[in-house]
């Protein structure tokens, strides 16, 4: 239970920073607050938008999902069971992945680091990593 | 169990909050020559451009003065294309605006740039706008700056300050934006090499285009 909780806190955290992302990116709220040119260069790119959607409204929809399948295995019905682990364990995987290619593109390719996007990387490696530590702990119910 | 739930309310709440704090806009704006405006009509003009008219290859680049991708193709590729490419007769680049609605200030800055371009300083204020271009980093109202730029780029103020202060290209600006969205345009700088779009999966250095260029035949008269 403690570790659907920990990924419940860290997918809200997250979907909080790529909705700020996301509506900057929609022109809403000026500027990012920085600290440094990073983030418009990030955010200015080509890069900044797959497939016609601004790149983190996926961070949005990956997180609404972890979120929602972590609360629903968060339910007394839930609790004992494996599958919303397996669940959050694949969608983290495929964040992790997906965070790592657009970490690669900051360091190697747009030569910019932008903090927000790191901080939902490193956001998104936590969760994969509870979410890893979870499948190999056997569930055990805790009733409230 | 029901603590948890609290705490996660409760930490709803706070990011909410800062959320809000976060996209708290700076003061707004200088009104004129700032924004598109409501109806855009096609003046015929399709962007100021440095080359020969013979050349056989038109590079047309979409570009955002406040992008800063744009302001680091401006400065550490476009003189090295502009030597091999352009100064020599193969190559003639075409300016099309396309201000990303992220940018406070990059419409303003593509309409400074139609006003020095009016008095034939389009060349001159686009090297001044991507050369000091700390300007985008400060979220400062750019209006005197750029008139600084404009003076330094050799315009004649007085008629910089009126063409600004009437914002008389917005219309051409966002006709231009509009092009660009027709073209499939979503980020820039975006290039287009005799009409074909550029696609690379990093921004195109001059060796990039060098190659493009070597491998469109001449045309033989």
């Amino acid at each position: 239970m403690r570790h659907r909780q920990s990924i419940a806190i860290l997918a809200l955290v997250g979907w909080f920073v790529a909705l700020y992302l996301g509506l900057h990116a929609l022109g809403i709220g000026g500027e990012l607050k920085c600290g440094t040119g990073g983030c418009e260069t990030v955010q200015t790119s080509r890069w900044a938008v797959l497939f016609g959607v601004p790149v983190a409204f996926y961070g949005v929809v990956g997180y609404t999902a972890i979120l929602a399948v972590t609360l629903v295995g968060l339910q007394p019905a839930w609790l004992a069971r494996r599958g919303p682990s397996l669940l959050v364990a694949a969608l983290a995987t495929g964040g992790v992945l997906f965070s790592a290619w657009l970490t690669y593109l900051e360091l190697f390719v747009i030569d910019a680091i932008c903090r927000w996007c790191v901080t939902s990387a490193v956001i998104m490696t936590a969760i994969w990593l509870v979410s890893l530590h979870a499948l190999r702990t056997p569930a055990t119910r805790t009733d409230p | 169990m029901n603590r948890f739930y609290v705490m996660l309310g409760v930490l709803t709440l706070a990011l909410g909050a800062m959320l809000v704090y976060l996209l708290q806009t700076n003061p707004s704006a200088p009104r004129a020559a700032t924004e598109a405006p409501a109806t855009v009509v096609d003046d015929g003009f399709r962007g100021y451009t440095i080359g020969r008219d013979s050349a056989p290859v038109e590079v047309v680049e979409y570009v955002d003065f406040e992008c800063p991708v744009c302001a680091s193709f401006a400065v550490v590729q476009l003189p090295t294309i502009k030597e091999q490419l352009i100064a020599t007769g193969r190559v003639k680049w075409r300016y099309r605006d396309f201000p990303l609605n992220i940018h406070k200030y990059s419409f303003f800055a593509a309409h400074a740039a139609q006003c020095a371009g009016e008095q034939g300083k389009f060349p001159e204020m686009h090297d001044q706008l991507f050369g000091n271009h700390r300007w985008a980093q400060t979220g400062q109202n750019p209006t005197g700056l750029f008139r600084e730029f404009a003076k330094t780029a050799g315009v004649d103020v007085a008629r910089y300050d009126a063409c600004m202060k009437s914002g008389r290209f917005a219309a051409r600006i966002e006709f231009s934006r509009q092009e660009g969205l027709q073209r499939n345009v979503n980020g820039t700088p975006t290039f287009f090499v005799n009409g074909t779009e550029v696609r690379s999966s990093r921004l195109p250095t001059s060796d990039d285009f060098k190659k493009l260029v070597d491998a469109i035949p001449v045309r033989r008269k």
